[in-house]
């Protein structure tokens, strides 16, 4: 009788045990250590559903299991709160290394370092997710909100950060990449693509950040030399917030009022935007060269290559052109700045005859009456008198060859 | 015998957890991990009483010339070997770099504890946790236990955890701390040292060849080198004499290195696990393995990338001869989860190795003609 007895209770137990795997998690005394255990334990291919309600989150939560999903029931719903985040328990909210990671339907607010980040895998998707610092703009906020690092697939569709101290969504030194119909603000950086190759931004509403968009190729990085990005149909509107990254941060050089910025970045087309009421520039197109940082990278190329600027609408912006890079512009032709701003930098060791070759030109067209100026700091470095131009005719035609849509397969739910 | 024994538990203690599925209300030892004892105590690696830590017969102590900084905790550490078919002890395999090769059926053992008072370390040793490096056909595995309150088990715990904890330290200090124990996930973010596999990372020649002072069954201690004793009782296949193996500094004791020979080997230990070309710190650039020469990958006049509010306002990883502008220094200053490195496994700062950091830089060579501080 005693072993029935026995038996009976442990079976209980068991039962309730495994039930409760497939059951949504809710909210309770140990918050890290049931979503954790959950994380943990989960097989390969596992939907973990959140309930709806305020988790509280005292260490990262990690994730190494292929395939899972995390799920809440909507980003104003389930609310995973990292505010009593302890020393030595992990630099983020969420770390997945494992590949095909999903996470939706949930907000992940108040980290004290990053807020989800994914690493070194094949297949990320974030989807309805907002991360948030709820103070708002804070130079001890968090650095990115959403961050994928060296992953190849890319989606992030429909969310939204606000309050990153470096940049809300910064994808870096990935592949096949598509950002689009989220919104970002009061960030210092809305949206960074860094040191990525093929890379679709659209339907993004990019507005009160210090910078709204950022396409860069950053020295120093194992992932070097990002292009073929395709940006488009984005809205990026007054992005005038004063700059509070903290120094030494490459963020921390945007000037306040920066709409879209490309920098270093190779093959790169723009079309189909509103870029409104951006202080100090529009848009703008630089060599890595013209920001005066130092580096030591023989392998990278800092020259922006192959940039098609077209069928985008202009409106206001560039009244208070600030920082050094403004300043130049200031002393040498004065006034606010044009929409479009380049630096005029190209490899000179890749002129033809003195041109430079048609794959690698800037081309400007069918933007309206958006105004245009090339500083031709070139000749500055090269130490001669800048020739500085607002003449859009040498800039006039197409990129020979445009960036190609990104194809992410089915591994992100078969997106686009 | 002893291992025999050892193992028979171990195997009767996975089965109850297999069939329990969730065979404590814990939860630990469920999903991939139902196969491990839920307790410390079954994989018979010590013999009398757990919390002594006394090994059982095949269970080798052993120390490491400078260790992970952990928040002050002292580990003891131990290793068993799997038996071969002849029933003698399968060897692991000597490398001169890197771990060594250890057969399938190892077990590494560190045990996390604080003396009540670090002035007599000795005494009134609580051990709170004990980590197992499981080797497995398929590879590594991690696995966190937990010390009970009464100090007679750990038990397993993958989700990790905080314990409460507090010691006199060697200045005299009462020091009140939430240490915290990693989950099972994190012992994979240090231990996956190439991005892939987990491996050790602690039992290497360099860091093995120091002497031990183990004891003698008459009671008496005996005090050998670590790596010519494993040579001599069969647990390490071709070590050369340790006079001709490499030896690494301890990190604190002046005359084991030159101030860049030790603080390149705690970088080595306390950060190149991630901060290698491989490691899951690659994607910033810094490289902090020892035996290289890259200034840039050593953070010389190298930007952040990713750092966020860990620059702390600083330009440069680290700027020679001025460890205050250098942004390694104030990472290592700092228990912010936002700004502090490691960023797992250190909610104090080791403040005796930050001196040693702070001189590093201090007499660091000046930059070189391609170095610009722009």
């Amino acid at each position: 009788m005693k072993h029935n007895l026995l038996c009976t209770s442990v079976c209980l137990l068991t039962l309730s045990a495994c039930a409760q795997e497939d059951a949504t998690l809710r909210p309770g005394d140990n918050d890290h250590r049931t979503l954790q255990e959950a994380l943990l334990t989960a097989e390969p291919g596992a939907v973990i559903e959140l309930a709806a309600g305020h988790f509280e989150l005292d260490a990262t939560l990690s994730l190494d299991v292929e395939g899972v999903t995390l799920r809440g029931q909507g980003m104003d719903e389930t609310i995973l709160d990292f505010s009593s985040q302890a020393p030595g328990t992990g630099g983020e909210g969420i770390l997945a290394t494992a590949d095909d990671f999903t996470v939706e339907n949930l907000a992940v607010e108040n980290t004290r370092g990053d807020g989800i980040k994914v690493e070194g895998t094949t297949g990320a998707a974030f989807r309805s997710v907002r991360v948030e610092w709820t103070n708002g703009p804070d130079t001890n906020n968090g650095a990115y909100g959403l961050y994928p690092v060296q992953v190849t697939n890319v989606l992030i569709e429909n969310s939204q950060v606000r309050g990153a101290s470096d940049a809300g969504i910064y994808v870096g030194q990935s592949a096949n990449v598509v950002v689009r119909r989220n919104e970002v603000w009061e960030n210092v950086a809305g949206i960074e693509i860094e040191n990525t190759t093929g890379a679709d931004v659209y339907g993004n509403r990019a507005h009160g950040n210090t910078g709204g968009l950022l396409v860069f190729s950053l020295p120093e990085l194992p992932v070097k030399d990002g292009r073929d990005a395709r940006v488009y149909d984005n809205d990026i509107v007054e992005n005038n917030l004063p700059n509070f990254g903290k120094e030494g941060a490459i963020v921390s050089t945007i000037p306040a009022g920066s709409g879209i910025i490309v920098m270093a970045s190779d093959n790169v087309e723009l079309f189909g935007n509103r870029i409104h009421n951006n202080q100090n520039s529009n848009l703008a197109v630089i060599s890595y060269l013209s920001t005066g940082r130092a580096y030591n990278d023989p392998g990278y190329d800092p020259y922006t290559e192959g940039v098609y600027i077209h069928g985008n609408e202009f409106v206001g912006g560039g009244e208070s052109p600030n920082g050094d890079f403004a300043d130049a512009f200031v002393a040498l032709a004065g006034g606010a700045f044009p929409d479009i701003v380049w630096d005029g930098v190209s490899n000179p060791d890749k002129l033809v005859e003195g041109e430079v070759p048609a794959d690698l030109r800037l081309y400007i067209e069918n933007n309206g009456d958006a105004d245009f100026v090339n500083l031709d700091l070139g000749s500055v470095f090269a130490g001669g008198e800048p020739n500085v131009s607002t003449d859009l005719a040498a800039h006039q035609g197409a990129l020979p060859a445009v960036p190609q849509p990104v194809d992410l397969g089915a591994a992100t739910g078969g997106a686009p | 015998m002893a291992l025999r024994r050892a193992q028979h538990a171990a195997l009767a203690i996975a089965a109850l957890a297999l069939a329990g599925c969730a065979a404590d209300e814990g939860g630990s030892g469920q999903g991939p991990f139902a196969r491990y004892p839920a307790k410390l105590s079954a994989w018979g690696l010590f013999d009398g009483e757990l919390a002594h830590h006394i090994p059982a017969g095949g269970v080798e102590p052993y120390d490491l010339n400078t260790a992970l900084f952990s928040d002050y905790a002292l580990k003891f550490r131990f290793v068993r070997l799997p038996e071969g078919p002849d029933g003698d002890v399968e060897p692991a395999l000597y490398r001169e770099e890197g771990p060594f090769e250890f057969p399938v059926g190892t077990v590494i053992s560190k045990t996390f504890a604080y003396p009540a008072d670090f002035r007599v370390p000795q005494d009134g040793l609580r051990p709170l946790e004990t980590r197992l490096l499981v080797h497995e056909a398929d590879g590594w595995v991690g696995l966190p236990y937990i010390w009970n309150a009464e100090l007679t088990d750990a038990e397993l715990e993958i989700v990790g955890g905080p314990i409460e904890v507090s010691w006199i330290d060697a200045g005299g200090a009462r020091i009140e701390h939430t240490y915290r124990v990693p989950n099972a996930n994190q012992c994979k973010t240090c231990h996956r040292t190439d991005g892939e596999r987990v491996l050790p990372i602690g039992p290497q020649a360099a860091q093995l060849n120091r002497e031990y002072t183990y004891p003698d069954p008459d009671g008496t201690t005996l005090e050998e080198n670590q790596l010519e004793r494993w040579r001599r009782i069969g647990f390490l296949e071709g070590t050369p004499p340790a006079a001709e193996a490499p030896r690494a500094p301890v990190w604190n004791v002046a005359p084991s290195g030159s101030v860049d020979e030790r603080a390149r080997t705690w970088l080595d230990v306390n950060c190149a696990h991630c901060h290698n070309l491989t490691g899951s710190g690659r994607t910033s650039g810094l490289d902090l393995r020892k035996g290289h020469r890259d200034r840039t990958r050593l953070g010389i006049y190298k930007h952040p990338v990713a750092a966020g509010l860990g620059t702390g306002d600083r330009v440069y990883a680290v700027v020679p001869g001025k460890p205050e502008e250098s942004i390694l220094l104030y990472r290592l200053e700092s228990t912010h989860p936002g700004i502090a490195m490691p960023e797992i496994g250190r909610g104090l700062v080791d403040v005796e190795a930050v001196e040693l950091i702070r001189q590093w830089i201090l007499e660091m060579e000046p930059p070189g003609p391609r170095e610009r501080a722009g």
